[in-house]
C-alpha cells in the first residue's frame, strides 16, 4: 500500500516535470532500420536535455511526408520539423512563409551557425541563392558505383574511374559471364548527376535557383543526349541491364551476383552488407573524361529538415536546439556509421577517420569523398518546381527509350518540353 | 451457405428497385407507403445517413469543383482563379488522353471478362451436385483478399526477375517483361483485376440462378433439347437485372477500386507503364502537389462517371426484364 502510494506520487512528480517541458514533433519518410534509427536519435536528444520533448512521427514514404505536411499546414496542424527529399526541395523553398529558414531560427535562438562547417557538397542544396540555409541538411547520399571483386578479378579488369573505361573494360566482364552494368533511378544517377559529375548546366536561371520565373529545365544538349544514347547502345550490346523505374528491380541483379557494377545510392551501403554474399566495394560514379571540366563532385542526395512556421517561440527554439544537437560530430557519426547516409560536417567526417571507421569500412567514406571532390561552376545543386512530376515524365521517357519505342533525341525534346510546361505550371502557382 | 445466396439476393434487389425509384422518380404504390405521425421524423432516421453523404461526398465534391477552377501553389498561399484552363490543360495533353483512352480499354475488357468468366463459373457451379459446396466455397474465397494484397500475390507471378509466369511466357518465346514494355504491365493488372473481381461476379450470378424457378426450367426442358438455346432463352433473360446490376458494379470496380492493384504493380513509379485516369488524378495531386490540375481531372471522371450511369439507365435498364 505505502509502495503503491509513493509511486502514485513519484510518477505523479514525473508527469509534472513531463508537462513543463515544451512538446515539438517531427514529421519523416523513413522506414526500416532507417526509421529506428530516427527514433534512437529523438531519444538521445530528450535525454540530452530536460526542456524539449521531440516526437518522431513516421509518415511513409518522402512524397507521402511532404503531401501530410502540406495537408497538415493548410490545415493549421502542421509538425514543428518536416523532412523533405531533395526533388521536393524547390517546393517547400518557394513556399516563402511556411517555414522558418533554418539559419534564422538557430541564430535567433542564440545558438551559433557557421556554414563553412558543412562539407561543401552539403552547403548550397538546401539554401537560397545568397547560400543561406533554408533546410537543414539531415540525411545525405551520394550515387557510387559498387562494384562485385570476384567479377573484376574475373575479367582481369580494374573498376573505371571514367565511362570510356568502362566501355573499353565492359567486353571483357561480358565475357567472364557477368552482366557489366545496371543502375538504379537513372534520373538521379544519369541526368542529376551526370551534370554535376560533368559540370554541366542543368537549367536556366542559375539552375533555377535565381528565380522561379521563366526557370526552363536544359537536357536537350549533345551532352545529355550522348549519355542515353550510349546507355541505349550498351543495353543493345548486353553491357547494360534496364530494368524499370523501380529502385530494387535494378539492384536485384548486382545482389545476386550476377552484374558486376551497379550505380546505387552511398546509403544502400548498409543494406548490400547483408543482402550480398560476395565481396564488393565501391568507388566514385563515373564520368566522361571526353568532357571538358569533368570529374567534379556529385549533387546531395537525400532529405533536409525544415521548421515549420507559425509555431510559438519556445517551440522554435526547441527546434533550433535539436538542429544545433543533430550537427554535433558525435550525433552525424552515430547516424553515418547506423545508416551509411554521409556525415555533413567537416568536424563529423574527421571524427569518423580518427576513430578509424574507414579503416574497417573503406566504403562508407566513398560517398564523403565524392561530395568533398572539387565543385564547379553548375554542382551546388539545382531548383526546379514540380520536380517530381518531371522525373516522373523522364521516367516515362528512358522506358520509351529502352523499349526501342522512342529515338533518345527525341524522348529529351519530350521531357524538356513537358518538364517546361511543368515549370511554367509551378511560376504561375508561387507567382 | 444458402443463406448467404438470399441475404445477398435480397440486398441486391433492394438496391435495384432504390436506383429504378431514385431514375424512374416512381411514385411508391400509396397503399404500401409507410406513414409516420410526425412530418419530420422520417428527417431524424435519415439524418445520420445524409450527414455522412454530405461530409463525405458532396462538400469534398464542391471542393473539388472550386478549386478546378484555381491555379495555386501547394501550401495554400495564394490561388490564382484561372477560369477552364485546368480543364484546357488536362484535356490537351496527350499523355491525359492516351490515360483516359487506356482507362476506357481497361474497363472495358476487366468488366467483360470478369462478367463472363463468373457467369461461367457460375452455371456451371449450378450444375455440380456432389462436392457442391466446396467448389462454391473456393471460388468465392478470392473474394475475402484485399485489392493491395491481390496486387501482391500477382506481382510474384509476374515479378519480372523471379515470377513463375516470365518462365511460362519464356517457354512460349516471349520475354515477358512486366514494369517495363507498357503492354506486358497492362496484361498483369488486367489479370489480376479480372481474377479479384471474379468471385463477386460467380456470388451474385449464383444466387440469380437460384432463383430461377424449377417450374419454369422443367417447362424450358420439355421445350428445348439444347442445353445452350435453353440457357440463351430463358436463364439469360431470367438473369438479366442481376447483369445489369453487376455491370454497374464492375465498370465501378476498374474505374476506381483497381487502384491497389496499380500502385502495387508500377510499384508507385508508373513510368511508361499504363494507369488509370484515378491513379493519374493521385499522381499529379498528391505526388505532384498540383491541386488545381488534380482537381479538374477528378471533375471530368466525376463527370463521366454520372454520364455513364445515366446512359445505363436510359438505354440498357429499358431492355432488362424484372420478373
Amino acid at each position: 500500500m505505502m509502495k503503491t502510494a509513493t509511486a502514485t506520487i513519484a510518477l505523479s512528480l514525473t508527469a509534472t516535470s513531463v508537462m513543463a517541458q515544451t512538446e515539438i514533433s517531427w514529421w519523416h519518410g523513413m522506414g526500416g532500420r532507417n526509421g529506428e534509427v530516427i527514433n534512437e536519435i529523438s531519444q538521445q536528444f530528450n535525454d540530452a536535455q530536460d526542456a524539449c520533448n521531440l516526437t518522431p512521427v513516421s509518415r511513409g514514404t518522402y512524397e507521402e511526408a511532404l503531401a501530410s505536411g502540406i495537408a497538415a499546414f493548410r490545415s493549421g496542424e502542421q509538425p514543428n520539423i518536416l523532412q523533405v527529399f531533395d526533388a521536393g526541395a524547390a517546393t517547400i523553398i518557394a513556399a516563402e512563409g511556411a517555414t522558418i529558414p533554418a539559419e534564422d531560427l538557430i541564430l535567433n535562438a542564440g545558438e551559433e551557425f557557421d556554414r563553412e562547417a558543412f562539407i561543401a557538397g552539403v552547403r548550397n542544396f538546401y539554401a537560397d541563392s545568397d547560400g543561406k540555409f533554408i533546410g537543414m541538411p539531415f540525411n545525405s547520399s551520394a550515387p557510387i558505383m559498387y562494384y562485385n571483386e570476384e567479377a573484376f578479378e574475373k575479367a582481369g579488369v580494374e573498376p573505371p574511374k571514367t565511362w570510356e573505361e568502362f566501355e573499353e573494360i565492359a567486353p571483357a566482364l561480358k565475357e567472364a559471364g557477368y552482366l557489366p552494368l545496371t543502375a538504379s533511378q537513372l534520373t538521379w544517377m544519369m541526368v542529376e548527376n551526370f551534370k554535376s559529375r560533368n559540370n554541366q548546366q542543368f537549367a536556366t536561371n542559375n539552375n533555377g535557383y535565381d528565380s522561379v520565373d521563366g526557370t526552363e529545365i536544359l537536357v536537350t544538349d549533345e551532352n545529355q543526349v550522348m549519355m542515353f544514347e550510349k546507355l541505349k547502345e550498351w543495353a543493345d550490346a548486353e553491357l547494360f541491364g534496364f530494368y524499370g523505374a523501380g529502385w530494387g528491380d535494378n539492384l536485384k541483379p548486382f545482389e545476386d551476383g550476377q552484374s558486376a557494377i551497379w550505380i546505387g545510392s552511398s546509403g544502400s551501403f548498409g543494406g548490400l552488407q547483408q543482402s550480398t554474399d560476395f565481396d564488393f566495394s565501391a568507388d566514385f560514379m563515373p564520368y566522361w573524361d571526353a568532357i571538358e571540366g569533368a570529374g567534379t563532385q556529385s549533387f546531395i542526395g537525400g532529405a533536409a529538415l525544415f521548421a515549420m512556421s507559425g509555431k510559438s517561440d519556445e517551440e522554435n527554439a526547441c527546434t533550433a536546439q535539436f538542429f544545433s544537437f543533430l550537427t554535433s560530430p558525435e550525433t552525424q557519426v552515430y547516424y553515418h556509421k547506423n545508416t551509411g547516409y554521409v556525415p555533413i560536417t567537416e568536424a563529423a567526417y574527421e571524427m569518423a577517420k580518427e576513430e578509424g571507421y574507414y579503416d574497417e569500412q573503406p566504403v562508407a567514406e566513398v560517398g564523403i569523398q565524392q561530395l568533398m571532390l572539387e565543385g564547379g561552376e553548375w554542382t551546388g545543386g539545382y531548383r526546379m518546381g514540380f520536380y517530381p512530376q518531371i522525373r516522373t515524365v523522364m521516367e516515362r521517357e528512358f522506358n520509351r527509350i529502352f523499349s526501342g519505342e522512342v529515338e533518345v533525341q527525341d524522348a529529351f525534346e519530350t521531357i524538356e518540353e513537358e518538364g517546361n510546361q511543368l515549370l511554367a505550371r509551378f511560376a504561375k502557382t508561387a507567382g | 451457405m444458402a443463406e448467404t445466396y438470399h441475404t445477398g439476393s435480397a440486398r441486391q434487389g433492394a438496391i435495384l428497385s432504390r436506383l429504378r425509384a431514385w431514375y424512374s422518380a416512381e411514385t411508391a404504390d400509396p397503399a404500401k407507403r409507410v406513414q409516420f405521425d410526425r412530418p419530420l421524423t422520417p428527417w431524424l432516421f435519415l439524418l445520420p445517413q445524409l450527414a455522412i453523404v454530405a461530409i463525405f461526398f458532396y462538400w469534398p465534391s464542391v471542393q473539388a469543383v472550386t478549386s478546378s477552377f484555381y491555379i495555386e501553389d501547394p501550401f495554400g498561399f495564394g490561388a490564382t482563379f484561372v477560369g477552364g484552363e485546368n480543364y484546357a490543360d488536362a484535356l490537351a495533353s496527350s499523355q491525359y488522353l492516351s490515360t483516359a483512352t487506356f482507362t476506357a480499354f481497361f474497363c472495358a475488357i476487366v468488366t467483360a471478362l470478369s462478367l463472363g468468366i463468373g457467369l461461367l463459373l457460375a452455371v456451371k457451379a449450378d450444375k455440380v451436385i456432389r462436392g457442391a459446396p466446396a467448389y462454391k466455397t473456393l471460388l468465392i474465397s478470392v473474394y475475402a483478399i484485399a485489392p493491395p494484397v491481390a496486387g501482391l500475390i500477382g506481382m510474384m507471378f509476374f515479378d519480372m526477375h523471379m515470377g513463375p509466369l516470365k518462365d511460362l511466357a519464356a517457354f512460349f518465346g516471349h520475354d515477358l517483361r512486366v514494369g517495363i514494355d507498357y503492354w506486358d504491365t497492362a496484361v498483369a493488372v488486367v489479370t489480376i483485376s479480372v481474377w479479384k473481381q471474379i468471385p463477386y461476379n460467380f456470388i451474385f450470378f449464383l444466387s440469380g440462378l437460384h432463383s430461377v424457378p424449377t417450374s419454369v426450367r422443367e417447362a424450358a426442358l420439355i421445350d428445348a433439347q439444347s442445353g445452350w438455346r435453353r440457357f440463351r432463352d430463358v436463364t439469360l433473360p431470367l438473369l438479366a437485372p442481376t447483369a445489369f446490376f453487376l455491370l454497374v458494379i464492375n465498370i465501378t470496380y476498374s474505374l476506381f477500386d483497381t487502384f491497389p492493384i496499380f500502385d502495387v504493380v508500377v510499384k508507385d513509379k508508373p513510368a511508361n507503364n499504363p494507369i488509370t485516369l484515378v491513379y493519374k488524378v493521385y499522381l499529379d495531386g498528391f505526388k505532384g502537389n498540383d491541386i488545381g490540375g488534380s482537381s479538374a481531372q477528378s471533375v471530368i471522371l466525376m463527370i463521366v462517371v454520372a454520364a455513364l450511369t445515366i446512359m445505363q439507365f436510359r438505354f440498357l435498364e429499358r431492355r432488362v426484364h424484372y420478373g
